[in-house]
């Protein structure tokens, strides 16, 4: 069995489209949420969301492979680049070695609208392009920085709904654990557009308060009333000790365990019983205690219902050592595809520069989520191991425990 | 549409819109071999005609197309036929 580090992060976010931004934000408490008219004039119930500008590749990237790249591609292009060059991985490295990806996503709307609409206009099919199949598939994150990259490892995308990012980081942990693979290249990528949230803002999940946009992300809230939908993209460069170590390369983190459940009842509301088995089933992979973790990073999308039960399902197992509990969804909204692994960047810098980012807009928890001891304010602290969790659609989860690299 | 007009339409199209280097753009340079236009890119160019000339290109005429002086005379004898 090899040790899983994490040797490179990269991140573009609604809260910093780079690792020092995010730090910097996660520090100060800030939100990335804006109100969009465009949503309103086209008949959101809630035109709230997290909202970042698009990378301008032109000139970077040739047209080949830009063409083929929706938003959220480019958005994962720039954030694997940070974090490649974070892990001091250049392109003769990746030309001589077998690096694969595993990345999350779980939609990619526009292109699909796009293509349509031409075809429906149109009459003829040669009138869509060549770029349009290539950034509709939801494969189009792994299958477009593959060809860029030019990676010659594994090569797939995970769709697990809002779990996707976390269950990507799992399954090459899994996969580098087993000595299948020395480096792959991780993440989660979220598209930003009205397009692909419409179908979401008619469940009522979003949250209405249009008046504060800042304000309206507040996980655990009392008066919370749904959920903020945002995007952007996280990578983390998963690597063996052993490759690590031959490179010497620097070490943010050690993946120690992964858990993973299926709720096995209702398609969108979710349940106590999932959550807990994948938070034990991770602290069990790791051989570590409830009391070992320093910081949950929730999952907690600011619903009524959803945060009510994670609350429950922390407690039932953090209820004795009460670590930190806080919400980074209540500065970036609901990232989604993404969430998973861009809570594990965030998580990660919080390790690493010592403090806890804050759940802002907790003004007053309710009955169930005032358990939980949640950090409401940027706090100084010393994190040796953290759990991040990660729940979507169909009641599947997945927990992440990271530790501290020791030698 | 003159010849030389529509020469230099087709070739800022290339320019701006597939991107080939403005100092490939010869006579005789080889569409393939010398400009890099791929099985992908002949399918943009069918989207680029159209909207540009409003004539769809038909694959099985394209076989003799080799060169830019071959496309540009496929090009003036569609539009010219039309």
């Amino acid at each position: 069995m090899s040790r899983v580090v994490i040797t490179g992060m990269g991140i573009y976010s609604v809260i910093g489209k780079n690792l020092d931004d995010v730090k910097d934000s996660l520090c100060q408490g800030k939100s990335g949420i804006i109100f969009d008219p465009v949503r309103k004039a086209m008949g959101f119930r809630s035109a709230l969301t997290g909202m970042v500008q698009r990378p301008v590749l032109k000139g970077v990237l040739d047209r080949r492979l830009r063409i083929g790249l929706p938003v959220q591609g480019e958005y994962a292009y720039i954030a694997t680049l940070e974090a490649l060059k974070a892990a001091n991985i250049d392109q003769p490295f990746l030309d001589k070695h077998e690096v694969g990806i595993l990345y999350g996503n779980d939609s990619s709307a526009v292109p699909v609208v796009e293509s349509v609409d031409i075809l429906r206009s149109k009459k003829d099919t040669m009138m869509i392009g060549s770029g349009y199949i290539f950034q509709s598939m939801n494969s189009t994150v792994s299958m477009n920085l593959s060809v860029i990259f030019r990676l010659k490892g594994i090569n797939f995308t995970i769709s697990g709904a809002c779990a996707s990012g976390s269950h990507a980081i799992g399954i090459g942990y899994l996969l580098i654990k087993e000595g299948l693979q020395e480096i792959i290249i991780c993440g989660g990528a979220q598209e930003i557009n009205a397009e692909s949230t419409a179908s979401f803002d008619a469940l009522n999940a979003f949250s209405i308060r249009e008046s504060e946009p800042t304000k309206a992300s507040r996980p655990f809230d009392r008066d919370r009333d749904g959920l903020v939908p945002s995007g952007g993209a996280a990578t983390i460069i998963l690597e063996s000790y052993d490759s690590a170590v031959k490179r010497g390369a620097k070490i943010f983190g050690e993946v120690v365990g992964y858990g993973f459940s299926s709720n096995g009842e209702h398609i969108s509301l979710p349940n106590v019983d999932g959550p807990t088995r994948a938070m034990l089933m991770a602290l069990k992979d790791a051989r570590m205690s409830a009391s070992e973790i320093d910081y949950v990073n929730a999952h907690a999308t600011s619903t009524p219902a959803g945060d009510s039960n994670e609350a429950k399902s922390i407690d039932s197992i953090f209820g004795k050592s009460r670590p930190l509990v806080s919400s980074t969804k209540s500065m970036t909204g609901h990232e989604m595809w993404m969430g998973g692994a861009s809570e594990i960047v965030y998580s990660t810098l919080m390790m690493e520069y010592s403090f806890i980012a804050p759940n802002i807009n907790l003004e007053q928890p309710d009955e169930v989520t005032s358990v939980l001891n949640i950090a409401r304010v940027t706090t100084q602290k010393e994190i040796g191991a953290f759990l991040s969790n990660s729940f979507g659609f169909g009641g599947t989860n997945s927990a992440l425990v990271i530790r501290k690299f020791i030698p | 549409m003159q010849r030389e007009d529509i020469i230099l339409k087709i070739n800022q199209l290339l320019i701006d819109e597939i991107e080939i280097d403005e100092t490939q753009i010869t006579p005789i340079a080889n569409l393939k071999k010398d400009l890099g236009i791929d099985s992908l890119d002949f399918v943009d160019l069918f989207v680029i005609i159209e909207n540009n000339f409003g004539f769809k290109m038909k694959a099985e005429e394209m076989t003799e197309v080799k060169t830019l002086t071959d496309f540009y005379d496929y090009v003036v004898k569609r539009i010219n036929s039309n």
